[in-house]
């Protein structure tokens, strides 16, 4: 059996330290030794983007990162967007342009998006059907999603976005 | 009497009718007069001694799930068409 | 990428689908969904995110060939591994040949699924699995695989319906012989069936026509798609009871399939439904779940997880029939229909049972034909068994009809939205069945289509075309259950038997509430394990929002009922002095809402009510799509900029669910279309087995998608509800093709319409 290494690294604002195989994949010690399954395994070949997680910032699909290539740097999950007292904009306005609907993809479009709003926060459509070209979904044709990010984007400019579409119960 | 369609693939056993009236008070015993006229028949319908369970009954065009207990009228219509399976 | 200018066309706020405040309280409004929350949280629980303690890993040992025959498997050397529990192969399943010869010819569909479960004799697919093992972690379980020695006689596959029909194809059951309503063929073959449609006299009607358009088409198979893989993780305990969570459509079908393979009573099996990502017909079927049980006993009772990878999941799970079909339809100078004939071969796969029955209840089932002649042909062939995918097998064969009706419509100098009202289906007019057609709203949708901007709205540019196709779906009904109890508090705790595979614990809560005159917010609605509800069958066929929502609507009669009772008990009250109306309850002079009764009667006798259902009254639909596309010569690309879905949903329950379906369907259609395809090589080896090969569309390849909501409510139904999910897919092939037509002035006879098939297509009709 292989042996371990011992890698230390910040995952959502707090230093972690695990040990894993060279062979295991951000993805499988997030999951399985750190217990964060909100980033999801699907296809594990780095081409549909749900196990996506912020690296120093950046997206990157996890499934594609070996965990000792973590060592000393910030890894943020779906577990760590929300602020402590409630949800992310871009939570709230999944939610309320029901833009899920099995919802397997969601933590990955949500953590790409934030990505893009860091880096674009006056994204176009065309900006972002492009920035969320790698996260596949397969149930909802995309429509939502992207008016949910978009309203996003407005609500953290401070634009009323004049489409908040839900009914309010 | 009721009135039988008769599923196309079966016409030959009754000689191309398309429709045949027989009596009966059930689906049961309409499918027996019919094997009375057409002998044969009644094996194509049936899986051991039930109908197939790939063919839905209709009675007047409701689907019926009682089978050949089914109750039918002297102006009943009883059809027999493909099953649709739940998609397993 | 879209086109700017018809960029999010559809605000949902002002969709002609919200209840404006009219007949309803709760259905027709746009509630948040809580159960949404941890799934933006990522705090919701999959079937891939079970992790038990002591939990072992499996993993299946998959054929590399097509068809061969198994000659022996040593399991010796994976055995001896360090760190492996326990190796398994068909040897290892009950011997149900007993029953299955019990069964007569019959008892071929129970063969089939084990020897899908696990191959006995021989392989008939690439991936078709044969041994599986546990592990103490994955990589173990993948390596030890390598050590299983198969040794297997090569056979020759047959990978496509029109050879496998061929007098010398290789033949993949010998014991095979068509069955043609009970007469069974005298030689072995690969046509496992053959059905009929007869009406009226097709002969005649052709020889009334004035134009005659006849075609042959060829589909490819193409998977659901959905993103989480299978799983199961199963615990078979010492004392013999079995524990499954898993991601299945159903949770009752996945217990009684997996108690037939063991052979043991459905009672001694908890299946625990998991949330699952995405299934669209693809999870209704068992694969890994008897596996992972027996794989648990053979590991001394540890819980045992398998979980397919995404190769996996394409080579060996799904597909969508490939299909060949041949159209032939006839008009008069008018443009009435006055015959068809139709003949249908779908692509089983490896076991008979492909889609083509349904395929031919609605290649024309949206069409008033006298004189009408469908073939159905369901063919083995050494692909994995097909399942259902979405409106199962109706896609590939609207994209034939519509595209041929397409052409009548060209040949007449007709719109085609014109012919379409002129030949299309109305309340009353006969079904297939004898019964006639209930309220459908099929001329309402036509009409709504024909108005609607895009429409009317000219085309920008050369290359540019639109392309129109309508389609017909008949929905299902089926067995639902469903049971509320009532707290302390007066809220409600909902539970039925129907996994949400959509959102439909809220489209149930809601028309719960309605029938209460709560809101949705009183109401948690949660999906029942199997040994917590009574039986339903799996949420396929648009079937959860109307079956289950019958259910729930009984069992809302019911507790109304129970709760007069008691309130008559209660507060001393002569029993006709207490009645419900529009959520008050009137208790002799008092007035109580549900919240305030329920709590009071609920503080002496708890409150519960349940109704299992089978309903009739299933409403059809029935959709009309417009699409723009640009085509490039150069490249064969196809660039879709504005596409438009008008269907007719019955009543919407919760409008943006409803929108989210319809956007769904047309997605994954026009996936179908352009891109998506099973590909072989020669041997039978699948060659594009991961979403990189396997191209899904991404949100750059789609425009915004305006989804337009007719509501002709469904009159079998206490609110109107017709179902949604499956309707939406199946146009888009067919005005795709329209609309590539349209463009180019090339008619495609094949799917998918590639950039290769399009190159293909310019270089055998040059244009001027």
């Amino acid at each position: 059996m292989p042996t371990k290494v011992p890698v230390s690294a910040w995952v959502n604002e707090t230093p972690v330290t695990f040990a894993c195989e060279p062979r295991q994949s951000l993805l499988e010690v997030l999951r399985d030794e750190l217990s964060l399954t909100g980033t999801k395994l699907a296809c594990d070949g780095g081409n549909c983007g749900a196990c996506t997680v912020l690296l120093d910032g950046l997206p990157v699909n996890s499934c594609l990162v070996l965990a000792v290539e973590i060592e000393g740097k910030r890894v943020t999950t779906i577990e760590g967007i929300a602020p402590a007292d409630g949800l992310h904009i871009l939570q709230q306005k999944f939610l309320e342009h029901t833009a899920l609907q099995c919802g397997i993809c969601t933590p990955g479009f949500i953590v790409s998006a934030k990505a893009l709003l860091d880096h674009y926060p006056n994204p176009t459509e065309q900006q972002v059907r492009h920035w969320l070209a790698g996260n596949l979904c397969r149930c909802t044709g995309y429509d939502k999603i992207v008016r949910a990010v978009l309203d996003a984007a407005a609500s953290l400019r401070g634009v009323q976005s004049g489409r908040s579409a839900v009914k309010e119960p | 009497m009721p009135v039988v369609w008769i599923p196309s693939l079966l016409r030959s056993l009754t000689g191309g009718q398309e429709k045949v009236s027989v009596s009966g008070e059930t689906v049961g015993q309409v499918i027996e007069a019919l094997e009375q006229r057409y002998p044969g028949l009644r094996a194509r319908l049936f899986q051991g001694d039930r109908l197939r369970p790939d063919l839905s009954l209709v009675v007047d065009g409701d689907m019926s799930v009682r089978g050949l207990l089914q109750v039918v009228k002297e102006d009943s219509e009883v059809r027999f068409i493909p099953a649709i399976r739940g998609g397993s | 990428m879209s086109d700017p200018k018809h960029s999010l066309v559809n605000d949902p706020k002002h969709s002609s689908a919200d209840n404006q405040g009219g007949l309803f309280h709760v259905i027709g409004t746009r509630p948040i969904r809580p159960g949404d929350t941890t799934k933006v949280t990522g705090q919701a629980i999959y079937g891939i995110d079970v992790n038990l303690p002591d939990m072992l890993y499996g993993a299946v040992l998959r054929s590399p060939h097509a068809h061969a025959r198994i000659l022996s498997i040593d399991t010796r050397q994976a055995q001896a591994l360090e760190g492996v529990r326990a190796v398994i192969t068909a040897a290892d399943l009950p011997d149900l040949s007993a029953k299955i010869s019990a069964e007569g010819e019959w008892g071929a569909e129970l063969r089939y699924q084990n020897d899908n479960i696990l191959a006995r004799d021989k392989v008939l697919y690439y991936g078709h699995a044969v041994a599986a093992v546990s592990a103490t972690n994955p990589h173990i379980a993948a390596e030890a695989l390598k050590s299983i020695r198969v040794a297997y006689e090569v056979l020759p596959p047959v990978l496509d319906v029109q050879r496998a029909m061929a007098a010398q194809a290789p033949i993949l059951h010998l014991d095979l012989r068509t069955d043609e309503l009970g007469l069974r063929g005298d030689r072995p073959t690969n046509v496992a069936s053959h059905m009929q449609t007869l009406q009226g006299d097709p002969q005649r009607g052709f020889e009334q026509a004035a134009i005659i358009v006849e075609r042959e088409f060829h589909t490819s198979a193409v998977h659901q798609g959905y993103l989480e893989p299978h799983n199961a993780t199963a615990l078979w305990a010492a004392n013999g009871e079995i524990t499954i969570w898993c991601s299945t459509q159903g949770s009752f079908s996945a217990r009684d399939s997996t108690a037939e393979v063991l052979n043991i009573p459905a009672a001694r099996i908890r299946v625990l439904p998991q949330e699952v990502g995405g299934g669209f017909g693809g999870k209704n079927r068992i694969y890994l779940e008897p596996v992972a049980a027996l794989l648990s006993r053979k590991s001394g009772h540890k819980p045992v997880k398998l979980v397919m990878s995404h190769p996996e999941v394409l080579a060996a799970s799904g597909p969508a029939s490939a299909s060949w079909i041949r159209v032939k339809m006839g008009v008069d100078r008018d443009g009435k229909i006055t015959a068809a004939a139709v003949n249908l071969a779908y692509a089983a796969g490896a076991f008979p049972g492909s889609t083509v029955g349904v395929a031919m209840g609605t290649i024309l089932g949206h069409y008033r034909i006298a004189n009408l002649q469908i073939d159905g042909y369901d063919v083995v062939t050494n692909t994995p068994w097909s399942a259902s995918y979405r409106a199962l097998g109706a896609t590939n064969a609207a994209f034939t009809s519509e595209s041929v009706v397409d052409e009548l419509c060209e040949k007449l100098g007709m719109d085609p939205i014109e012919f379409r009202l002129l030949n299309g289906v109305r309340t009353g007019d006969p079904r297939s069945n004898g019964q006639p057609f209930a309220r459908i709203g099929f001329m309402e949708t036509l009409e709504t289509a024909r108005q609607h901007p895009h429409y009317t709205t000219p085309l920008s540019g050369p290359y540019q075309g639109r392309g129109v196709a309508a389609g017909y779906w008949g929905n299902a009904g089926g067995r639902s259950s469903a049971t509320a109890s009532i707290n302390p508090d007066g809220s409600v705790n909902l539970v039925t038997g129907s996994v949400d595979i959509t959102g439909t614990r809220m489209t149930l809560a809601m028309q719960l509430a309605e029938t209460l005159g709560i809101t949705a917010e009183d109401v948690q609605a949660s999906v029942g394990d199997t040994a917590m509800i009574a039986f339903a069958d799996g949420s396929w066929g648009s079937r959860t929002t109307f079956s289950t929502g019958w259910a729930v609507y009984e069992l809302g009669q019911n507790l109304i009922h129970l709760m007069c009772q008691r309130a008559a008990e209660h507060f001393q009250v002569p029993a006709e002095q207490v009645r419900f109306d529009d959520g008050i309850f009137t208790v002799g002079e008092q007035k109580l809402a549900f919240k305030e009764l329920a709590a009071q009667l609920n503080a002496h006798v708890p409150l519960m009510a349940s109704a299992t259902v089978n309903p009739g009254g299933a409403g059809p639909a029935f959709g009309v799509h417009i699409v723009d596309v640009e085509v490039d010569p150069e490249t064969g690309q196809v660039k879709v900029l504005r596409y438009t879905t008008v269907q007719d949903v019955g009543k919407a329950i919760h409008p943006a669910y409803v929108e989210g379906q319809m956007q769904g369907g047309v997605a994954q259609g026009i996936g179908w279309a352009l891109n998506e395809e099973y590909i072989y090589d020669e041997a039978g080896r699948m060659l594009n087995a991961s979403f990189l090969d396997y191209r899904i569309p991404t949100c750059a390849d789609l425009p915004a998608i305006d989804a337009v909501i007719v509501e002709v409510p469904n009159p079998g139904h206490p609110y109107g509800v017709r179902g949604v999910g499956e309707m939406s897919i199946v146009p888009p092939p067919a005005a795709l093709a329209n609309a590539i037509h349209a463009a180019t002035g090339l008619r495609l006879a094949v799917l998918p319409m590639s950039p290769a098939r399009i190159l293909e297509a310019y270089e055998a009709n040059p244009i001027s």
